[in-house]
């Protein structure tokens, strides 16, 4: 198992049923394949469906129907589509109960930097920061490192995606709860030690109870 | 009862420097005949208002190509490597707003509306230099309105009268921007006789299109 799917496994975990989802383009959007069969969700797609379904048969692309990376999708029964102030309303609102995105960084607050890098990548935050500002639960999924330098870091050094502690990190290594009082350590990927996560952490983690062992869906 | 206009007769209407409201996310939804209209026209220092660029050579991407785009306001850029080459070299203005601010400015901006308070930005910088207020204790930053000299409105189909109905994720800004313009010119892939468009399926109320682009030649 590849470090991508070990972090989309864990994450599936968090996706309760009945619910409202958004998953961000890339390793977000592979939670969608883990999802036990019993756990009926509607994802949203921020550019106006919500119950996306999956990639359409080769020929049946429908050119009004896509997701937020502009992907061919398919809608599933029950489907709506909505504009992009109710879209938008719909996450600013409180109606989104979960979103998971990618992270450039996560710091000791809990505060995201998820949408530049000062001089070298100015993509535009797109609808990151309403979905952290607004999603009932916020899930970053990203590796641990990058290029081998920890993305869980003191304090952010690139620009925050908004104010908001987002709720839960989860990494090919480690599931780390950002709390008021700092960075809790919660489950540790199996095989690895909590010394090891900590050595590949650039913020302090606290952990108050012995981590269980990560579990994969 | 509009009358449909060409592509070469709505471009005209639009003068050089014009601010324009145009519809689509990532070029879907986009009102593509009107696009390559103004490109053929050698439209120059616009303002565009959207959510994005799109990519080199599809829907909004290609103003950008055709450096028509003195300024651009959207959420995001990052699938467009000559909205960040132009921006790069500085020879196009471009204002970033979040997705949702973005779209409220816009409908704020055409529903009369002063403004729009939101927590969306704070702590970031899209808060640097905006007024932040609070309401029963909770702290949003002032967003203003947003409108253009025109809109551009991609949609599924149009009657006669200008009613205006849309599909699946085709909607996006659409139905926001026709708000938001002095004047407002929508493209149909198709116009109906007035009655085919359920009245519950209308969208965009006719009362706000100023002009129907003609059909697409079949």
């Amino acid at each position: 198992m590849n470090d991508k799917e070990r972090i989309a496994r864990r994450v599936a975990l968090e996706v309760e049923r009945d619910t409202l989802v958004n998953l961000g383009i890339g390793l977000p959007s592979l939670v969608a394949n883990y999802l036990p069969d019993d756990v009926h969700v509607f994802f949203q797609a921020e550019n106006g469906v919500i119950g996306l379904g999956a990639r359409p048969p080769e020929g049946m692309e429908d050119p009004d129907l896509t997701d937020a990376g502009g992907g061919f999708v398919t809608a599933v029964p029950g489907a709506a589509s909505i504009d992009s102030a109710m879209s938008f309303g719909l996450i600013r609102g409180g109606h989104l109960d979960m979103t998971v995105l990618g992270g450039l960084q996560v710091d000791s607050h809990g505060h995201l930097a998820n949408w530049m890098v000062p001089g070298k990548m100015v993509p535009g935050m797109g609808g990151a920061m309403d979905l952290v500002a607004g999603a009932r639960k916020v899930v970053v999924a990203m590796v641990h490192t990058a290029k081998g330098a920890p993305k869980i870091v003191p304090d952010c050094t690139l620009p925050l995606t908004a104010l908001r502690r987002v709720d839960l990190i989860v990494t090919e290594m480690a599931v780390i709860e950002p709390t008021e009082d700092g960075l809790v350590l919660r489950e540790v990927a199996e095989g690895l030690s909590v010394d090891d996560v900590r050595a590949a952490t650039g913020a302090e983690l606290l952990v108050p109870v012995a981590p269980g062992q990560m579990r994969l869906a | 009862m509009k009358v449909a206009i060409s592509p070469a007769e709505a471009a005209a209407l639009i003068p050089d420097g014009a601010t324009l409201l145009i519809g689509g996310f990532m070029a879907v939804g986009s009102p593509h005949r009107l696009i390559d209209a103004l490109v053929a026209a050698e439209r120059k220092d616009l303002t565009i208002i959207a959510n994005d660029t799109a990519m080199p050579g599809r829907g909004i991407g290609k103003l950008i190509t055709a450096r028509a785009v003195r300024r651009v306001v959207a959420s995001h850029i990052g699938l467009n490597p000559e909205t960040q080459a132009q921006m790069i070299a500085g020879e196009l203005e471009v204002e970033l707003v979040p997705q949702g601010t973005l779209i409220e400015r816009i409908r704020a901006g055409g529903v009369g509306l002063g403004g729009v308070l939101t927590a969306t930005g704070l702590g970031t910088p899209v808060a640097d230099g905006k007024r932040q207020i609070e309401v029963d204790g909770k702290t949003y930053l002032l967003e203003t309105p947003l409108r253009g000299d025109f809109a551009l409105v991609g949609c599924h189909q149009a009657d006669y009268v200008g009613n205006l109905e849309y599909s699946l994720t085709a909607h996006n800004f659409n139905p926001i921007i026709a708000l938001a313009a002095d004047v407002v010119i929508a493209e149909p892939r198709s116009i109906v006789p007035v009655g085919v468009i359920p009245p519950d399926a209308v969208k965009t109320p006719g009362i706000l299109v100023d002009h129907l682009l003609e059909r697409a030649p079949s």
